[in-house]
């Protein structure tokens, strides 16, 4: 049997995807189901001063109908917030409700006031449009600034100034003091700008209930089932936690917008239990624009302090964060923990101070999308080096070699790092992936061609960032400690059956992660045994005994972690066995290629067979129980940090301001690689994600909260034209505190790439007195930016 | 997804008269790129559907004179990779190889594109610098349209009700004429921010012969008489290229959108202008 942890082993899942045979939730269809279809708020912020179903409930196939005020009435919960974030003056966070459909009030464009449910679908979406809504239109709090200010319109009554919570990380004295003395200040005012996350697969959900067994089955297409299971079980609807499956099939992609409870979910759940039939409800994708919780969207004023030689010395940054109508599952962790704990970088600034506002606008509400919080903090800290590299005349690289912290390995002799923001790094070597990066794209060569370029007219520029991410969330207790309302663990089950085949049971959740692979690649390298004989089951709590799903690049660090622990335990129990076919001590065995050997001896007895013993204990050693299926439960020891440098070098065309990309080279250490191809796939997808938010994306709500471009006809995605062929290195720094020593891949790509990006057009258009541009670099900002800094 | 409505597969173009004649709501079906979003976006409501897309009366091209005739349910592929069109209508030709994506191009048809008016769609600056003519067949016979004549406002024709356009008609270029279509794609929808197409034709490196139309910079397509004027029997050189150029969408109330505001549309018109012209007079 090979090694397989290390192979670039093909995607088991893949002939299913690429043969259109996967299942989605959408493919599912039930005896007897009916269809449901939301009626949506056309205001951002409208009082709801009477609604009439009658109409709808009239029209062809219609079965029912049903308003907030139902909801109410049956005393059905409001979504919860799922990480509590107080005021730096000790108050609470402010939580107002969010209601599944709404009652009194809409606060965004999109939020659900009505669900009707026909026998078809076309039946639903004509009934819906019956729905008559008396809306009295309200001003609206839109944009954030403004809405913090004195006489806005406030989008709950009982939060003033729109503020949920604010929140402070690190010594502001400190960090003045390093400001006032230091010998130079870069400041740049940032907008990290609102994205749509855009999953390809819209998200869906099928209500279930089972009159004759009182039993709730939900199929959603989610991240993380066991989750809401819970969230729909004790804080909404409280149901019976154990008279509820929830099914997540396959999924066609998350990028953490199917982390979160949505009203949809909770709706196709309750509206079944009320009309004695399956409803189901998928996602238009002009419905997706305006339901799924969005990404991003900081006003950040960001100062480095340097000295002399351009050391850092002091950071300070000061973000205001729009969090939309409502909070979002995880939208309070988001701009704070998962920010402000980044800031340190890669670099030995020694004082850091970072100050958030949250702030409610009637928009759609914003949470955790690819990255989440660590693109944010990312992006300012990566702006920011560059650009006082160009002030004082610096080279990039050159500044950041200066300012790195020493590479350590986490062992004794090299301990973690601690930094002035709560986190203590694992390991890095961060210097070495940027010397890497460098080589790779000929750094000095590049130089001379961007003045030759230049002398023709022609405007290349280079763009650094080296980043670092937190992944592998997290200690529950330290989270818990921050506010969580949830541990962090995951568990596993490895379940040996009796002919040896073993099927893996995760609480991780693969929507495009390949987990079936990699970790199909992980237990059979770890038995011994063909990879054919692994088969890993995920997405359903009847299935799986808890998860908390896959999101912030954990599967592989955490949900990895746990199936090493089952397979220890099956390891250990399966030598005590194969001692005793042997009649050999169990420390006399070593196990390898899936056999146990009397070490020394030719004597052995295999895998299959030490399973089958276990299920036909006749010749059994005494005490010990039957069976080979093992369950761990997996808490980590810290995050993981992965970390990496992305160059990119651009060209800029004077006349229309568009950027083209010509080359994009990264090099990340996501510490040990189980599959490369997977974890290549992964940063691919990743830079593009990246890549997508510097140049192309952008959610554009005017003055009313109208979402301008909610639609695929003005929200542009990056396609594979708009991109060059990416050139990937690698370097490994194993995770010192998981037994993988794998750090995680899922992000890397975005975090990294959209400063490099906009850090390379910067510099093609620093020698025209450009100095900042706004992403994303469409050619119209581009072009004003050139015109204004030569004006 | 859109709401009900009839659905009637014409069998000749007659057919397809008849039936849009007895239903005021029915609308005309060919590649559906532009109506079926429409349908499944609820902005139209048409209660009948008359499908004319798979007409072989109304699916060719050829040479008529020293001209070249397309039939209006030719799609985009065809027009692009004809070489019919490629030697007589070569701004056709390459118009339609930069629309949308080879999905749209194999689905999409000229009579549908031209009868739609969208004012970032690339066919119209082609056949008004082609000096194209329209052919449309309605209640009452055949007429023909200049392209000049055609484009009216914002998704408006001089197309009557009841009206389908069978052809469309392009003259032979000026001899020795060169032409280029020059784009600025939206990142998005691939629509033209700005399309310039120009035709130049020159006699001893003096300008004789140059039109020069846009789309997306303004509510309909039209042709620049400032740009043309500017360089028409002027020696054609790079200078006064780019004095004409400069001309750009002078006269003309220029769109306005997030991705693109007035002044930059109207820059970005000047730019393509010149690229397109220099282009057309192989400079």
């Amino acid at each position: 049997m090979a090694n397989y942890i290390g192979q670039s082993v093909k995607r088991v899942e893949d002939r299913r995807f690429v043969t259109g045979k996967g299942r989605y939730t959408d493919d599912i269809k039930l005896p007897g189901m009916t269809w449901a279809a939301i009626v949506r708020s056309p205001h951002a912020h409208a009082s709801i001063d009477g609604i009439d179903t009658s109409a709808a409930l009239a029209a062809d196939g219609v079965v029912a109908a049903y308003v907030g005020q139902d909801l109410a009435d049956a005393g059905v919960g409001g979504l919860p917030c799922g990480w509590q974030v107080d005021f730096k003056n000790g108050d609470t966070m402010k939580e107002p409700p969010h209601p599944v459909l709404a009652v009194g009030k809409v606060r965004h464009v999109g939020d659900p006031v009505a669900i009707v449910i026909a026998e078809t679908r076309e039946q639903a979406q004509d009934a819906a449009e019956l729905v008559e809504v008396d809306y009295g239109v309200l001003p609206a709090a839109v944009d954030m600034l403004a809405a913090t200010g004195e006489g806005a319109p406030l989008v709950h009554d009982d939060v003033p100034r729109n503020v949920p919570f604010d929140w402070g990380l690190g010594d502001a004295d400190a960090v003045a003091a390093a400001l006032d003395s230091a010998a130079h200040v870069t400041t740049l005012e940032i907008t990290n700008q609102r994205l749509v996350p855009n999953a390809i697969e819209p998200r869906c959900a099928i209500g279930d209930y089972d009159g004759a067994r009182d039993h709730y089955t939900l199929y959603t297409s989610s991240q993380n089932p066991h989750v809401i299971r819970l969230l729909l079980t004790a804080f909404v609807l409280g149901l019976p936690e154990h008279k509820v499956r929830v099914v997540s099939p396959d999924v066609g992609g998350g990028f953490g917008s199917k982390i979160f409870h949505y009203a949809e979910e909770v709706l196709a759940i309750w509206c079944s239990r009320q009309i004695g039939r399956p409803v189901k409800w998928t996602a238009q994708r002009s419905e997706s624009f305006v339901s799924d919780a969005q990404g991003r969207d900081h006003l950040t004023k960001a100062e480095l302090g340097l000295d002399a030689d351009g050391t850092f010395t002091g950071l300070r940054v000061t973000t205001h964060a729009n969090l939309g109508a409502y909070l979002s599952t995880f939208s309070t962790c988001v701009p704070t923990y998962l920010y402000g704990t980044l800031l340190q970088g890669l670099y030995t600034t020694p004082a850091i101070y970072v100050d958030v506002t949250a702030v409610f606008t009637n928009t759609v509400p914003v949470d955790a999308l690819r990255g989440a919080g660590r693109p944010e903090a990312t992006y300012l800290l990566e702006r920011l080096v560059d650009t006082a590299a160009h002030e004082l005349g610096i080279d990039p690289g050159e500044l950041r070699r200066r300012n790195f912290i020493p590479p350590f390995d986490g062992s004794d002799a090299q301990p973690g790092y601690q930094t002035q923001v709560a986190l203590q790094y694992d390991s890095g070597n961060y210097g070495g992936v940027l010397e890497k990066a460098l080589q790779m794209v000929g750094y000095d060569d590049f130089r001379k061609e961007q003045a030759a370029a230049r002398a023709e007219g022609r405007y290349l520029g280079i763009g650094f960032s080296t980043y670092i991410e937190a992944c592998g969330i997290a200690p529950s207790a330290v989270v818990g400690s921050l506010g969580a309302r949830a541990g962090l663990f995951e568990s596993a089950v490895v379940r040996v059956q009796p002919t040896g085949k073993v099927s893996v049971f995760v609480g991780s959740h693969s929507h495009g992660q390949g987990h079936e692979t990699t970790f199909s690649q992980v237990v059979a390298d770890q038995l011994g045994i063909p990879m054919e004989d692994v088969d890993i089951i995920h997405g359903d709590t009847d299935q799986v005994p808890f998860g908390m799903g896959t999101y912030g690049s954990r599967s592989l660090a955490v949900g990895g972690s746990a199936i090493m622990r089952s397979l220890d335990k099956v390891k250990e129990k399966g030598a005590k066995i194969a001692a005793h076919l042997l009649e050999a001590s169990e420390d006399d065995l070593e196990y390898a290629g899936g056999q146990w050997t009397v070490r020394g001896t030719d004597q052995s007895v295999g895998f299959g067979d030490v399973a089958l013993t276990a299920y036909v204990p006749h010749n059994y050693p005494e005490g010990l129980e039957p069976g080979l299926d093992f369950t761990s439960f997996y808490d980590p020891a810290n995050f993981t940090f992965p970390f990496g440098a992305h160059l990119c070098i651009v060209e800029v065309c004077a006349d229309t301001g568009k950027v083209t990309l010509q080359r994009f080279v990264a090099v990340d250490d996501v510490g040990n690689v189980i599959n490369p191809q997977i974890v290549e796939g992964q940063v691919h997808g990743g830079v593009c994600h990246g890549i997508g938010q510097a140049l192309l994306e952008g959610a554009i709500y005017d003055g009313d909260g109208q979402l301008v471009n909610g639609s695929y006809m003005d929200y542009a995605m990056p396609r594979a034209d708009d991109l060059p062929s990416f050139e990937l290195g690698r370097t490994v720094t194993p995770c010192p505190h998981n037994p993988l020593g794998a750090k995680g891949a899922g992000e890397a790509g975005t975090i990294g790439a959209t400063p490099a990006v906009v850090n390379a057009a910067v510099d093609a258009l620093w020698h025209l007195g450009v100095r900042d541009l706004p992403m994303p670099l469409t050619p119209q900002n581009v072009w004003q930016a050139i015109q204004q800094a030569g004006s | 997804m859109s709401s009900a409505f009839n659905y009637h597969r014409a069998a000749s173009v007659d057919d397809a008269l008849a039936v849009l004649g007895q239903h005021d709501d029915a609308a005309l079906l060919a590649g559906g790129h532009s109506l079926i979003p429409s349908l499944k976006l609820r902005l139209a409501a048409p209660g009948t559907l008359v499908d004319i897309g798979h007409l072989e009366e109304l699916n060719y091209i050829r040479q008529q004179g020293s001209g070249v005739a397309i039939g209006a349910a030719t799609t985009h592929h065809d027009v692009a990779t004809s070489t019919v069109v490629a030697g007589q209508a070569p701004l056709l030709a390459q118009a339609a190889a930069v629309i949308g994506d080879p999905q749209v191009r194999n689905m999409g048809t000229i009579g549908g594109s031209l009868a739609h008016a969208d004012p970032a769609a690339d066919y119209p600056a082609a056949v008004l610098a082609s000096g194209a003519h329209i052919v449309v067949r309605g209640p009452d016979g055949e007429r023909v349209i200049e392209a000049g004549s055609f484009f009216v406002d914002l998704f408006l024709t001089s197309l009557q009700p009841g009206e389908i356009i069978t052809e469309v008609r392009i003259p032979a270029q000026p001899p020795g004429a060169g032409a280029c279509y020059a784009k600025f794609p939206h990142p998005a929808s691939r629509f033209a921010v700005v399309g310039c197409a120009a035709v130049v034709a020159a006699n001893a490196g003096v300008c004789t012969d140059v039109r020069v139309a846009f789309t997306g910079v303004a509510n309909a397509a039209f042709r620049d008489a400032g740009v043309e004027g500017a360089l028409a029997g002027q020696p054609l050189n790079g200078a006064s290229i780019d004095a004409a150029a400069a001309a750009a969408a002078q006269g003309a109330e220029v769109l306005s959108d997030a991705f693109a505001g007035a002044d930059y549309r109207r820059h970005l018109a000047t730019v393509f202008a010149g690229r397109a012209l220099r282009s057309a007079a192989r400079l």
